[in-house]
């Protein structure tokens, strides 16, 4: 018999999941102890984890690697959104120390399964497979099911829990048949192998079948229409910081492994999804900004804005080139920043006032505590797109992008729905400053590490504002290796 | 690499930690804020060094945005006329800061005061930096909303509050002007950074430039108080007196002087654009200067004085003296910044007395702020030797071959402008003390922080003018070493006709001081007598030439009348029928969709599959 | 063309038994499990959650087992990388089981 070659075991690219995957066994076994452990303690375990991830990330920028005969493949490209996922789910877990004061439900458990969904959506990034795409995207899923229900007592998130799951699962099923389907017509699962396979196949029906059904399963991850209709329940019934990461890092996994599969193992059928996406964009924001128009809770707002912003970002991926996967890249980067901090804002109003969600609830709250509703107020001006904030420069990269690329009706949809988006948020912010309080209200203190969060998404949304340049130039540099 | 970014960047820098730590920072603010001005004074001397010998260079300090071969960057251009006015904004504010220290020592605003402080220093660096007209505008209107922020630094007072209000409403009329001259220049021109345009408004018609010149220069109207705009200025005395001195007398004023003789070529392609700037400028020069001579509030003599001044400049870059009219505005930068901040000694050791009626005698009290403001007062009258008499007497000269009529105007201007100097010199320091006892007991000369700057200004009054305004029959040495900016003035320089015009000028300076004397000095002043109208030319002065009632009762009034009936007729009838409408469209279209949304999984879970089936159609279809 | 076959196939499947496959009914032989499980019954029905846990578990060991046996055949082959890389995979799963067994998962009442 001869002996086995054993696969070499490539830490070096694995570092940054491992490092978030171990912190989330690490809090496990916290939570076990005899005897408990604070909240703090596990939080910042938690804390600790990503950021040490996104040191290993950033060491490795510039050094690509593969592993597992190229089943993960941590180029720029992926390195880039892991950045952009680990400042979301790290806003988040300092965001998530004041929120669950409140309701304290089983803190191991929170934070575990928010690191394990950042490590799936890390992996997603990554995955230079499909099989590792799937199980990626299933780990991220999974547990952001969970989360969504983590409050059991209410009856909403429970309803928002199990919504999320069952039409999830529905969506991941188009995905996977998709797969199936792929690797039947193109005899493997690896993305660069797809594509030499598929090259001058673009019309083979199987190939055409199983492009249609992944663009379905991740249309529902990204919540683009016609597959958004699960995010404004989930996002308004599950815990307000879980949306923040539902918003932002798992969209950000889910349109960068998009963009992967699309740009390398797609390439061929280019001419395809660029015309559907073309529409599937168009549709996206007209519809995530009308309807947000008529958004009385403000999750809800942010959902349907979160939708519309999915629409821009469709844009980037239609326009295509290198200018226009770098556009949705750092776009990324700004909407992980303002979203997380808009949220971030929620997350602490919540917890003065039990449900303060509507927006008649934000009346006044200049005149209550004028920081936060400054904070708030800018966040708000940065997803309408006011310069300089960080809003502004994304969405000015996309549209050029989309105009170079001769898409030219596509950006004007796209400035005609930031036009008409600026009704609604600022109709948040007029009712934060010109209205008066109703009641008094508690006093708001964040705490350090509520604070500190938002302080870093302010910086972040001004300084990608003000000094664009260095970081868009990182991210079209990111997507050379796709592109290759 | 350039350090040129270091100029405007550490005023910024110095404006952002006092707005954001300034509650930590707190009375030790001026220990971010005079050393981020004088290290960008040092920085400015770098770059000055640079163009010593003439020539120029650009510099990016900043790329916004970089889209493929789209870019959107702040480039500063620098050459001798740059570096001149770098040292003068960055030197004279770095004494003004550094003097503040001690002029605003209890004030409450403190951190506050040096944030607005150096933000305008950042800004007016910047505007003088800026390589393009676009930049130019940004940072013009930055300056508006720094000097707004310090007229009204006493934000409680609702005098101060008022005057901040009519600058920025004054200097939008103005600013509106000066927006259409760059977008109708855009549009002739196709670019707008200096190089291109200048050299390509050869190619323009003389009725565009003489459009786009006169548009631009109603601009430089609002920011420099020239008439018919200048009704701002003297209101804006209610600001902190160092503000005035920096912002009112030295720099921000002259920006509109600065931006004509930056722009020179295109005001030269239309001569009725450049016959306009003069007669502004001499107009204003001698209505101001008439206005002043009546004035009781120290600042307000000052501030009018400011206005006549800034005339001169204009009537010189009108005749295109560009050299002489700058090298006046270096000048009275160090004099008229050395007056106000003597009169803020003069209001700091007085408890406040800013009334020329109460004060007197303080010559035995304030020896240093005494000496120092005479040599202000003399420098701006234009006693020989000093650094006004040079500069004045350059405008002079170059009007007097322009045009005969212009000049007799400005020499009676001087006339007025020695005599009301004459007057405030008098008034407050060496005739009898006026005050209360108590008042005059707790009269005493200002700290070292503050007289220093007054000393060094002093010496720059008498030393600049003997340097560098020498004149010789090639041009002075500040005309020499602008000449790679702006060509020497053609008139004649030295021989006789230059000789009379100097001993008339010095003749009628002198005339001034001695009529000022005799009014003022040799008869003991009955305070109740002056201020008093006694005839009607007096009363007429005293009111400025009654410009701020015509404008309230021509301009203001119907202004507020006519904007109400719009309000009532227009805008709640069509404008508001038209927007709500679109906007009850848009709702109604959204509460229409959001019915889709059923909450049923059910229902979600079709619409899914339909849109399968949709994009499995749409690309089996292909 | 493989297309077109298949569904030809697939539809031939389905049709031919149709057409010539006799057909006697009885209640027993319509019902889809004939181990006497009455499989008609309201969809709403009420279980206790405690099923669904215990079957959550059971497919963890049964994965658990699809790994390990493989593993196990080829135990000699793989030696030492191949001890060790289960011991992870062990770990980890002991991990897990640690933190159902310390939450009380396993308690049935």
């Amino acid at each position: 018999m001869t002996p086995l070659a054993m696969p070499p075991v490539a830490i070096g690219p694995l570092a940054p999941v491992l490092i978030v995957l171990g912190a989330a066994g690490l809090v496990l076994l916290l939570d076990l102890l005899p005897r408990p452990v604070g909240r703090e303690l596990i939080a910042t375990v938690a804390l600790a984890g990503l950021v040490g991830a996104l040191l290993a990330t950033l060491a490795r920028w510039g050094k690509p690697g593969r592993a597992f005969q190229d089943m993960l493949v941590l180029d720029d490209f992926a390195l880039f959104a892991n950045v952009v996922i680990c400042y979301a789910a790290a806003l988040v877990v300092m965001l998530s120390i004041d929120y669950l004061g409140r309701n304290g439900p089983e803190t191991g458990e929170y934070y575990a399964l928010v690191l394990f969904s950042t490590g799936g959506m890390m992996l997603l990034a990554a995955a230079g497979d499909l099989i590792v795409l799937f199980l990626a995207l299933e780990l991220m899923s999974l547990s952001l099911y969970v989360l969504a229900g983590l409050f059991k007592r209410e009856l909403a998130a429970s309803e928002a829990s199990m919504k999320y799951f069952i039409l999830g699962a529905f969506a991941t099923s188009f995905l996977l048949y998709g797969i199936a389907l792929i690797y039947g017509a193109t005899g493997t699962t690896n993305l660069d192998r797809i594509a030499a396979a598929a090259a001058g196949r673009a019309h083979d029906p199987l190939l055409v079948i199983g492009l249609g059904l992944l663009l379905v399963g991740f249309g529902f991850k990204i919540s683009s229409v016609p597959f958004h209709m699960w995010a404004p329940d989930v996002y308004q019934g599950a815990p307000t910081s879980v949306t923040a990461l539902i918003a932002t890092g798992s969209k950000a996994a889910a349109l960068a492994a998009l963009i992967r599969v699309l740009v390398t193992a797609l390439r061929g059928s280019q001419p395809d999804w660029a015309v559907l996406l073309w529409v599937v964009a168009a549709i996206t924001m007209t519809v995530g900004n009308v309807v947000a128009i008529a958004q009385s809770n403000l999750k809800r707002l942010l959902a349907y804005s979160s939708i519309a912003h999915v629409g821009y970002m469709l844009i980037g991926v239609v326009a295509g080139g290198s200018a226009g996967p770098g556009a949705v890249l750092f776009y990324l980067l700004t909407y992980a920043f303002t979203t997380a901090g808009a949220f971030g804002v929620l997350t602490l109003c919540e917890r003065a006032q039990a449900e303060a969600v509507e927006v008649g609830d934000y009346a006044g709250l200049a005149r209550r505590h004028p920081v936060l509703a400054a904070a708030l107020g800018l966040f708000l001006l940065s997803l309408v797109g006011i310069p300089p904030l960080a809003g502004f420069v994304g969405k000015f990269y996309l549209f050029a992008a989309a105009v170079r690329a001769g898409y030219l009706w596509l950006a004007v949809i796209g400035v005609v729905n930031s036009a008409l988006a600026a009704y609604y948020y600022l109709r948040v912010v007029v009712f934060m400053y010109m209205r008066e309080p109703e009641g008094a209200g508690a006093r708001l203190v964040p705490s350090f590490a509520g604070g500190l969060a938002l302080a870093i998404a302010l910086i972040g949304i001004v300084l990608l504002g003000v000094i664009p340049a260095p970081f868009a130039d990182l991210a079209q540099a990111a997507v050379a290796p796709l592109l290759r | 690499m350039s350090t040129v970014w270091l100029i405007p960047a550490l005023p910024l820098a110095g404006a952002l930690l006092n707005i954001f730590f300034g509650k930590l920072i707190g009375r030790r603010a001026h220990w971010v804020a005079v050393p981020a001005v004088a290290c960008a004074f040092l920085a400015s001397c770098v770059a000055f060094a640079r163009v010593w010998h003439g020539g120029s260079f650009t510099s990016s300090l900043f790329t916004w945005i970089v889209a493929g071969d789209f870019e959107a960057s702040v480039i500063a251009y620098v050459d001798p006329l740059t570096g001149v006015m770098l040292l003068v904004v960055t030197g004279v504010g770095a004494l003004i800061h550094l003097y503040s220290a001690g002029y605003m020592h209890d004030d409450a605003g403190y951190a506050r005061y040096f944030a607005y402080l150096n933000l305008f220093v950042f800004s007016m660096v910047m505007l003088v930096l800026a390589g393009d007209f676009l930049v130019l505008y940004v940072f013009w209107e930055a300056v508006g909303l720094c000097s707004y922020l310090l007229i009204g630094f006493w934000y409680t007072r609702p005098a101060a509050a008022q005057a901040g209000k009519k600058a920025f409403i004054v200097n939008r009329v103005g600013d509106f002007g000066f927006g259409l001259g760059i977008m109708w220049l855009w549009t002739a021109v196709g670019a707008l950074d200096y190089p291109t345009v200048f050299k390509s408004v050869a190619t323009l018609a003389p009725p565009t430039a003489t459009g786009i010149a006169l548009l631009l220069f109603m601009g430089a109207c609002g920011k420099s108080a020239q008439l018919p705009l200048h009704t701002w200025l003297p209101d804006a005395m209610e600001g902190p007196t160092p503000v005035s001195a920096l912002i009112h007398a030295a720099t921000m004023v002259t920006a509109g002087v600065y931006m004509v003789a930056r722009s020179h070529a295109l005001f030269e392609r239309s001569g009725t654009a450049l016959e306009v700037v003069a007669w502004v400028g001499v107009a204003t020069a001698v209505f101001a200067a008439t206005i002043g001579l009546v004035q009781t509030d120290i600042k307000r003599v000052l501030a009018y004085s400011t206005v006549s001044q800034l005339g001169y400049m204009f009537a010189a870059v009108g005749v295109g003296a560009y050299a002489a009219g700058i090298f006046h505005l270096v000048t009275h930068a160090f004099f008229k910044a050395l007056l106000f901040l003597g009169a803020g000694s003069v209001i700091h050791g007085t408890g406040g007395e800013q009334d020329l009626r109460r004060m007197g005698g303080l010559s035995s009290r304030m020896v240093t702020t005494t000496i120092t403001t005479t040599v202000g007062g003399l420098g701006l009258a234009g006693v020989p030797g000093l650094a006004g008499f040079f500069s004045k007497d350059e405008i002079l000269a170059a009007v007097y071959h322009a045009n005969r009529a212009m000049w007799a105007l400005l020499l009676l201007g001087a006339f007025c402008t020695a005599f009301y100097t004459g007057r405030m010199l008098f008034l407050a320091f060496y005739s009898g003390p006026r005050m209360s006892k108590e008042a005059a007991h707790h009269v005493h000369e200002s700290p070292p922080v503050m007289t220093l700057p007054l000393w060094i200004l002093a010496l720059l009054t008498v030393v600049t003018g003997v340097a560098l305004g020498a004149p010789s029959d090639a041009g002075t040495r500040f005309a020499r070493f602008l000449a790679g900016v702006f060509p020497i003035h053609e008139a004649p320089h030295g021989g006789s006709v230059a000789f009379m015009l100097m001993v008339l000028s010095v003749v009628v300076v002198a005339a001034g001081i001695t009529l000022a004397w005799f009014m003022y000095m040799s008869t003991p002043v009955r305070p109740e007598a002056i201020g008093r109208p006694r005839t009607l030319v007096h009363a007429f002065l005293l009111n400025a030439w009654y410009v701020d009632r015509l404008y309230d009762a021509a301009i203001v009034r119907p202004l507020l009348a006519l904007s109400g009936y719009l309000a009532r007729a227009f805008d709640l009838g069509l404008i508001d029928g038209i927007v709500n409408g679109l906007g009850r469209a848009v709702v109604g279209w959204a509460a229409a969709l959001r019915r889709v949304q059923t909450g049923y999984v059910v229902n979600y879970a079709l619409t899914m599959l339909a849109g399968v089936v949709l994009f499995l159609a749409f690309l089996l279809s292909r | 063309m493989t297309f077109a076959f298949a569904a030809l196939v697939a539809g031939a499947l389905l049709g031919i038994p149709k057409l010539i496959a006799p057909r006697r009914l009885t209640p027993v032989k319509a019902e889809p499990f004939e181990c006497g499980m009455d499989p008609i019954a309201v969809a709403e029905g009420r279980f206790a959650i405690k099923f669904s846990t215990v079957a959550i578990f059971f497919i963890l060991i049964d994965i658990e087992l699809m790994f390990v046996w493989p593993w196990a055949v080829l135990y000699r082959e793989l030696g030492w990388f191949g001890f060790a890389e289960m011991l992870v995979f062990l770990g980890i799963l002991m991990l897990g089981f640690l933190y159902i067994w310390r939450k009380g998962g396993l308690e049935w009442e």
